[in-house]
């Protein structure tokens, strides 16, 4: 068990989503950004999409309750363990009365904490992550506040030295998949979508992000009748301005999308903070798969040398 | 293409029943074929969007299975169609826009309860929210316009129009729609075992009750004891 003493801006449960029931209207929910979550859970001897706490621009401070092992991942937010500075995707053991303490992020817009055994919250629709906006999932429906218990699980034993070294990649360049409804702009609408800066707008929250930039130039309006939204998805608002759907998006709406940022660049695009700039770049669906194999073999890959450990 | 883990079979580009009725067949189709590697099935108006694993199914080999579902016969999806009667309380305290809009409109009260009740509704998708059924078929004498500031909040189960639509918000909520009433039905219960009563596809009727049917109603379903009143193949 883990107390927050002081809690973040936002700081939810998430797990790699509700998937399952977008027919009945039910957003996905889960983690922003996957790969920071999976590589945590493996480290720790979790199912890869078991629940963590997802932290936004800034963490908080939490006292263990009894010996744990987490691990930290995504946004760096300077965390220690009574004071002493902590890495990140290393496994910590906490004892009864240790002390984790952050900041804001000084890389990276959200972080996570995981727990070797996950966390003990109810499962509502097949998953843990927390829905804000209607109130279920997750700790209470809502988000963390300080004084709040969080319920972690039995720890696996044998992970005490797992740790992982993040290559460092260019992440400005987010990949996209032109989708089916780009005849809707014109080309030189697409064009600038491809050539131009955008910049991480303030107006970013769970459902989408929106970026500041060239507008995208239409045919005819952004209006299309209604339909679903995939994780990623560019729509083009009525200004032109490109805003890239996230995980608590709505599961059907009604402007017009350019096309997706493609499922492995969604974790670089999302750890960008507002006022950093992106451009995007054209794949086709033939190297987005690659990209995207490539990213399950290096998760398996990581498990493996995770399990041998023990 | 949606995105490199989603596609969309598009049937048509406007909003109709023939159209959205093979949305939601391809639907049916697809979720008892039990393929692997589908993950979610979205149906909106005029498509379906189908999300998957690239890992555990190629793009090649799940076009091929829903191209397969499509030249054969498709199953008919309202021989499976629910009707749900879906009471209503209209007026007063549980629908406080009901004169109003009767007026803007310039027929009685009674008479917008009638032609909003003597239709039976096709649920085209579910949206927005849990359980948010988008309809179609409400008479267009009584369409009306949003309001013009939206409330902030909106209760489960109210009962409103909001131009040419009509529909149940099924938890609370913030919103701009009219309401004429409210319904004592759970459309949304995350203690059941369907948590959203409902499906895509199904036809839904509102049946006017009294107060004293809708309290007595919101007990039954309180105690577990309601039964939820609903016609397996019922079409228009």
């Amino acid at each position: 068990m883990i107390e927050i003493l002081r809690a973040g801006p936002l700081m939810t449960i998430q797990d790699g989503g509700r998937k399952g029931f977008a027919d009945k209207g039910v957003s996905q929910s889960g983690v922003l950004d996957n790969r920071s979550m999976n590589i945590v859970n493996i480290l720790l001897g979790n199912r890869k999409d078991e629940a963590v706490i997802e932290m936004t621009m800034a963490g908080g401070d939490f006292e263990f309750q009894n010996e744990t092992f987490f691990a930290l991942g995504g946004a760096d937010m300077g965390a220690q363990l009574n004071g002493a500075e902590c890495r990140l995707y290393t496994v910590y053991r906490a004892d009864k009365g240790d002390k984790l303490t952050m900041g804001y992020a000084q890389k990276g817009c959200h972080g996570y904490i995981g727990f070797s055994g996950g966390i003990d919250v109810p499962v509502v629709m097949g998953s843990k992550s927390t829905n804000i906006r209607c109130g279920f999932g997750g700790f209470e429906g809502r988000k963390l506040a300080a004084g709040d218990v969080v319920s972690t699980g039995a720890p696996v034993s044998g992970i005490t030295d797992n740790s992982y070294s993040p290559e460092t990649e260019n992440t400005d360049e987010i990949r996209v998949l032109l989708c089916a409804q780009n005849y809707m702009f014109t080309q030189k609408g697409i064009d600038d979508f491809l050539s131009c800066e955008y910049a991480v707008s303030a107006n970013y929250d769970r459902m989408g992000c929106r970026l500041e930039g060239t507008a995208v130039e239409a045919v005819n309006g952004m209006d299309i009748i209604s339909d679903a939204i995939a994780f990623g998805a560019i729509q083009i608002s009525s200004d032109g301005m490109p805003i890239v759907m996230l995980a608590d998006r709505q599961t059907i709406g009604g402007y017009a999308k350019i096309g997706a940022v493609i499922s492995t660049d969604i974790p670089a695009f999302v750890q960008h903070k507002p006022g950093e700039k992106i451009h995007f770049r054209a794949v086709t669906l033939k190297e987005a798969h690659k990209l995207y194999r490539k990213e399950q073999k290096f998760l398996r890959k990581l498990s493996e040398k995770c399990q041998k450990g023990r | 293409m949606t995105s490199d883990t989603a596609l969309s079979v598009v049937f048509g580009d406007k909003i109709s029943d023939e159209i959205n009725d093979r949305v939601n067949s391809l639907a049916d189709s697809l979720k008892k074929s039990g393929i692997k590697g589908i993950t979610e099935l979205c149906p909106s108006y005029c498509s379906l969007t189908i999300s998957y694993e690239p890992d555990i199914i190629s793009v090649n080999r799940l076009k091929r299975k829903i191209n397969g579902i499509l030249r054969k016969e498709m199953s008919v999806r309202s021989e499976d169609s629910v009707l749900w009667e879906i009471p209503v309380c209209y007026g007063g305290k549980y629908g406080e826009d009901l004169d109003d809009t009767a007026k803007l409109l310039g027929i009685t009260p009674q008479e917008l309860i009638k032609r909003h009740s003597q239709t039976v509704y096709k649920i085209y998708m579910l949206g927005f929210l849990p359980g948010f059924a988008y309809l179609g078929g409400m008479d267009s004498s009584i369409a009306a316009p949003r309001l013009s500031s939206p409330r902030k909040r909106i209760p489960a189960g109210s009962v409103g129009i909001g131009g040419q639509q009509t529909g149940i918000y099924p938890m609370s909520s913030p919103g701009g729609w009219r309401l004429i009433g409210t319904t004592p039905v759970d459309v949304y219960n995350l203690k059941r075992e369907e948590p959203i009563l409902y499906s895509a596809g199904d036809y839904l009727r509102f049946i006017p009750v009294s107060e004293e049917e809708f309290e007595s109603i919101k007990l039954q379903i309180e105690s577990g004891t309601y039964t939820y009143k609903s016609d397996e193949a019922v079409r228009k």
